[in-house]
């Protein structure tokens, strides 16, 4: 419990946290592991609240849940002016919305509904209310649970069974992994997001460099970097393989989290704190590997193809196939081209776009919405781009951006400013790019078909999306930012 | 879960092989909220095909299903064991399965018995008149005209049929230590509970 150590090891984040939350270890090596906090949404839990009543279980610990509607919700307006609410049209996602909705009294679960400015994606509510918290383990069903390990807890996604364990057993059944070590050292360059960061270690490592692994992002850049940033460099962690990310929790994430909603309060809080400055790793633990990057040497960057490791700067040209060294990455490549329409040595920054998405639980804070509107500021959508669409990750996140004035800076160069929710990351619900449309997205995944069938995904920061808008072709987000 | 001894009864003598999860149950049932009523969905492709054995009064209501290799290929849907489940399917022999299929199987409380080929053609002719029988005790499958195929099945999931564990079952007779956990839990790290 104590993140007591087996013996005088040093040990890293990820092993304390571990360590803190073994119930039972078995001969095998796998050990049962307390969950802390579990987010439920309405696609992924429906069958294991069946499964549950079927067999006349409880939920363990509704204290320990929080129920809120995302990835379906249509993010038009969810009440009539009136104030009635509005119906959603597609019946799939009525039928989930309703199984949410009565599922989460049933089982005397917290559930914040679809039209309250606290509801969102997952993972923007978590670490907005302050139910996300260091060194915690944290489970979703849905594989960017990872995110959460921007505040220092060990968070991955699970499947509908596993949903169903947690939900009356609050453990699971894990192995450990292995840990991997990813340190950015150094200043990153004028322009340079976290989401360039994640995109350039995702590039570096590979889509399947992580697997078996779990990430602890290192060095200046992660500390001097906002808990938003945090957030969005964790988030991908599944994009490089790794079933979960970590950075370790400071005076930065004490401080986002601290009067917060569900935040400890008090005496409660200060025992928190106490706790969570003995998490960050030892001097001299050992991971199983370690990747250094220089930040220097990070650019703006977007991905050509329809793997998250297809990344090139936006200075770069689309890649030819056969420049790969690996024989079955070169059909990949040719495949992602045809796909996606693209021919080697085209300038990226002369790609053309019909769609941009500044949304997701990715890049959807206020911290994005804030780089975005910066470049957006008296300037125009380009008339070539069909739908520009603005996400807030969140009610509150859009309240904030509404305070702001952000909304009018975006509506004003003819950007469309919607409710929160998944929207066009999934295309499960109505925001989808039409088959062999172009789109620049501030999500986390360009697999073939993700944003709507045929459709073409480019992966960028909020700030690049925004200059990608304006120009209506992929950009360099630099040349808009006065130069340095 | 149901304990899981013996399944005896009539068994729909299927045979082929490669049966995917989409044969098993097609893309188009997974919208659905709910693991119960996909037996409907079950085998459709294999349904449309005049004098197949589903729709055989013959064979209605059979607790076992016999297949050739490679039984619940292709993508992982839990689907496809809650379709099996929904329509009544205990057990499934082939000579082999797809081990993601296996596994969901195993969670749903249904047995896969894996006998050689030459031993499936035998319980493929008999199961076209007679019923046969699964002894998950003594791991054998046996017929009214003196046929015995011996089976190999791993003890933990053998143990956790025949006593209607599952997993969560597993983990919830572990109760007392997750409790233990929870009490120390509650003044270590008191904050974590609202
Ligand atoms: S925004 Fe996309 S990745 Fe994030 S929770 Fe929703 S669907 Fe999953």
């Amino acid at each position: 419990m104590s993140t007591k150590p087996t013996s005088n090891k040093p040990r890293t984040l990820y092993e304390k946290i571990w360590d803190a939350h073994v119930v039972d270890r078995r001969d095998d090596g796998t050990c049962l592991i307390y969950i802390d906090r579990h987010l439920v949404h309405e696609v992924t839990s429906p069958q294991a609240f069946e499964g549950l009543r079927v067999a006349g279980r409880t939920v363990r610990r509704p204290d320990l849940t929080l129920a809120v509607p995302d990835h379906n919700l249509p993010t038009t307006p969810r009440r009539a002016a009136d104030g009635s609410r509005l119906p959603i049209a597609d019946l799939e996602s009525a039928q989930q919305l309703a199984a949410l909705e009565s599922n989460a009294p049933e089982f005397g679960i917290r559930y914040i509904d679809a039209t309250a400015p606290e509801q969102g994606i997952v993972h923007v509510v978590g670490p907005e209310q302050g139910f996300s918290q260091p060194g915690t383990t944290i489970v979703c069903g849905d594989s960017h649970t990872s995110c959460h390990g921007g505040i220092g807890a060990l968070a991955f996604g699970i499947g509908t069974s596993e949903v169903e364990h947690v939900l009356a057993t609050q453990t699971l059944l894990l192995k450990q992994s292995k840990t991997m070590e990813i340190r950015v050292d150094g200043k990153l360059g004028f322009g340079v997001s976290p989401k360039d960061v994640i995109l350039a270690i995702i590039g570096r490592i590979g889509a399947a460099g992580g697997t078996g692994y779990v990430i602890e992002y290192t060095g200046n850049v992660f500390r001097e970097m906002s808990v938003e940033g945090r957030l969005t460099v964790s988030n991908m962690s599944i994009e490089g393989g790794a079933r979960a990310g970590l950075i370790a929790p400071d005076e930065t994430v004490f401080a986002y989290l601290e009067g917060r909603p569900m935040a400890p309060k008090g005496a409660e809080w200060d025992k928190a704190v106490a706790w969570w400055k003995t998490l960050p790793s030892d001097p001299g633990a050992v991971y199983d590997k370690v990747v250094i990057i220089d930040a220097a040497e990070i650019s703006p960057s977007v991905t050509w193809g329809t793997s998250p490791e297809d990344v090139v700067p936006i200075t770069g040209v689309v890649p030819d196939p056969d420049s790969f060294a690996d024989p079955s990455k070169q059909e990949a490549a040719r495949k992602s081209l045809a796909y996606m329409g693209l021919t080697p040595g085209m300038r990226m920054v002369d790609v053309p776009l019909e769609h941009i998405f500044i949304g997701s639980c990715t890049n959807s804070r206020i911290e994005d919405l804030r780089a975005a509107a910066a470049v957006a500021k008296g300037r125009k959508v380009s008339s070539r781009i069909k739908q520009a669409l603005v996400v807030p990750g969140s009610g509150l996140v859009k309240l904030q951006a509404e305070a702001e004035g952000l909304d009018r800076i975006f509506l004003d160069a003819g950007f469309e400013w919607r409710e929160p929710g998944c929207s066009m990351c999934l295309a499960m619900n109505p925001d989808k790019v039409p088959p062999g449309e172009r789109c620049a997205s501030t999500s986390n995944r360009n697999f073939v078909g993700r944003q709507g069938p045929g459709s073409r995904t480019h992966l960028l920061s909020p700030e690049m999306a925004a200059a990608a808008a304006i120009n209506g072709h992929l950009s360099d987000v630099r040349d808009m930012m006065g130069g340095r | 879960m149901d304990q899981l001894r013996t399944v005896e009864g009539r068994a729909f003598p299927l045979g082929r092989k490669n049966v995917d999860t989409d044969v098993i149950i097609p893309a188009h049932y997974l919208k659905t909220i709910s693991r119960i009523g996909l037996g409907k969905g079950a085998f459709e492709t294999v349904r449309a095909e005049p004098g197949n054995v589903f729709d055989d009064p013959e064979y209605a209501g059979s607790p076992i299903l016999i297949a050739g290799d490679n039984f619940g290929c292709g993508s992982s849907r839990e689907h496809a064991a809650w379709a099996l489940n929904d329509m009544g399917i205990k057990a499934v022999i082939a000579p082999s399965f797809s081990d993601i299929f296996s596994g969901n199987a195993f969670k749903n409380g249904i047995l896969t018995v894996v006998l050689p080929q030459e031993a499936v053609d035998r319980l493929l002719e008999v199961a076209k008149t007679d019923p046969i029988a699964i002894d998950l005790e003594h791991c054998s499958v046996t017929t009214p005209f003196q046929d015995r195929f011996e089976f190999e099945i791993d003890s933990f999931r053998r143990n956790c049929l025949m006593k209607g564990l599952d997993e969560i079952g597993l983990t919830l007779a572990m109760d007392s230590k997750i409790s233990a956990y929870e009490t120390r839990l509650a003044t270590e790290r008191s904050w974590l509970s609202a």
